[in-house]
């Protein structure tokens, strides 16, 4: 159960990147914690009452900042999935489905407060405007990415048919994106238009852009810490495992 | 500042319901995901313990 | 490409053989198309409205129905491996699979598509670009669906998973099938939407057997 020598990375190997994943993730999580606690200072205290959406815009501050990382997070998965297809580590499946799990709480957490934005500045918790109905088709993408993933046993075969999966699914978000956009126009007179967002101030982006730091650093500090609990399960016989001092007791 | 009291604060001009509701609901989702994760982490490294030693007994 | 055309033979032999789960997906492209004016109501104004989306959307299930045993009768009896051993590769193998596919059960929704438009009271010149829409976006759905259907073989619970991985890639091509067939009626013109599905199903001809081999080299490790 050895990984085989010849690695070009050198902590690709699960029984390296175990121990360092464990000491990365708390800095990551404190990253996260130190900058969402930013971004909600700013987003409450230093942001002012916008004159045409009062204080309900404040919502865009997780709203915009949860969509980006849903995006984001597809696109590294793919991003593992290519690594994993063309030098087969190990490691790239593990992360990639290590990722999955966060990528669509965020995409979840975008149609969610995407609602509750929606009412009360449109009146609807819905609208089917391209950038929502794309939310939600990504939402859908990751569902199937994990359901697929989860339903076969051999991990090694999760973790291939898991590549295809994000690989064909990277492909087809823009192509989505667009056929949505054009549907989209194609019915202009059924949906209301989101492109008109008040023009943004600099204090808004700052605090959007804060926001997005501290779920980047949190979905990173996710992925090392839920891929501790992948190694363990995919590595129980290998004797690295064995020695390692949380095991000893 | 943008609040002249705490109860000014909650009711978000209004939008209380929405902007609590979007925040609450972000807020709980991932402290969930991070109780659950450190769940998955316990359950194997308790079972994995229980095969280690179970395994080094049996060597003995 | 000797051997493509012996794939498609064989495939298509077997399908007469089995005539009855050809025609279960077609019956039930029917039932499901039927059932609509019955939930919404004769008014032929909204029936005529909802036609070409309808019977996409119907579309869409019926290939959903028949893309379980693109691959799943070949890997059981060890033929896939066969396949998969010989000289020719492979992709050009599994598009002779799916072009068998497409002949079976999308050609009969492409002839069968009027008929029931005629239901929905839509005028003959939107049969005809429902049907040119039909056309272009059928092969898409077996192409597209032959990954689904490589991906989720011999996987527990597949023939729901298959649905879950593959109904939401074929929206682009739902919206611009149907949304052919609404320009027309709007007086827009089919041809921007037409073209569009013409370009991603050349697309889809050149990567999406690549990609299906890729997934069936997995099954079959």
């Amino acid at each position: 159960m050895t990984p085989s020598s010849i690695n070009w990375f050198k902590f690709a190997a699960p029984a390296r990147f175990y121990p360092l994943a464990g000491r990365l993730w708390p800095w990551f999580a404190a990253i996260g914690t130190l900058l969402g606690l930013v971004g909600l200072w700013i987003s409450f205290f230093v942001a002012p009452t916008d004159f045409q959406q009062g204080e309900g815009y404040r919502i865009i501050f997780i709203h915009v900042p949860a969509s980006w990382m849903s995006m984001f997070i597809y696109c590294v998965m793919a991003f593992y999935a290519l690594l994993g297809v063309t030098f087969n580590t190990r490691l790239a499946g593990m992360m990639s489905s290590a990722l999955a799990p966060t990528g669509a709480l965020f995409a979840f957490l975008s149609l969610w407060t995407g609602a509750l934005w929606g009412k009360p500045m449109w009146g609807t918790w819905w609208v089917w405007d391209a950038r929502l109905t794309s939310e939600l088709i990504l939402f859908f993408l990751y569902v199937g990415y994990i359901a697929l993933t989860a339903a076969i046993d051999d991990p090694r075969r999760a973790d291939k048919a898991g590549f295809i999966v994000s690989l064909v699914g990277v492909v087809n978000v823009p192509v989505i994106y667009f056929s949505v956009k054009w549907w989209n126009t194609l019915h202009q007179g059924a949906s209301v238009s989101l492109t008109k967002a008040p023009s943004m101030a600099t204090t808004m982006l700052l605090g959007m852009l804060i926001m997005a730091l501290a779920f980047w650093a949190y979905t990173i500090a996710m992925a090392l810490y839920r891929v501790r609990a992948i190694i363990l399960e995919r590595e129980r016989n290998a004797t690295w495992v064995a020695e390692l001092p949380e095991m000893k007791s | 500042m943008n609040w002249g009291s705490t109860s000014d604060f909650l009711a978000m001009g209004g939008y209380g319901l929405y902007v609590w509701g979007s925040f609450g609901v972000t807020a709980a989702a991932l402290l969930v995901e991070v109780i659950l994760v450190r769940q998955r982490l316990r359950n194997t490294r308790r079972a994995l313990r229980r095969e280690i030693s179970a395994n080094r007994n049996s060597q003995d | 490409m000797n051997a493509f055309g012996s794939v498609l033979r064989r495939d298509l032999l077997l399908a007469t053989r089995r005539k009855s789960e050809v025609l279960t997906a077609l019956f039930f492209f029917m039932i499901v198309v039927s059932l609509f004016p019955l939930g919404i109501g004769p008014e032929s104004a909204i029936l005529r409205r909802i036609a070409p989306g309808v019977l996409w959307v119907a579309a869409l299930l019926a290939a959903m129905l028949s893309l379980n045993r693109l691959f799943a009768g070949d890997y059981q009896d060890g033929t896939l491996e066969q396949l998969a051993l010989s000289p020719t590769p492979l992709a050009l193998l599994v598009g002779g699979k799916i072009l068998a596919h497409w002949l079976t059960s999308g050609l009969p929704l492409v002839v069968l598509a009027p008929v029931l438009g005629l239901q929905f009271d839509l005028p003959a010149e939107a049969l005809g670009v429902m049907m040119l829409s039909l056309l272009l976006g059928t092969p898409l759905l077996s192409l597209i669906g032959a990954i689904g259907a490589a991906l989720t073989l011999g996987v527990r619970g597949g023939g729901v998973l298959l649905s879950l991985l593959v109904l939401p890639l074929y929206i682009p091509t739902l919206i611009f099938g149907a949304g052919a067939v609404e320009a027309y009626t709007a007086g827009l013109g089919a041809g921007a939407n037409l073209s569009l599905l013409g370009a991603l199903l050349a697309l889809a001809v050149f990567f999406a057997p690549w990609a299906a081999t890729a997934a069936l080299r997995i099954a079959l490790e």
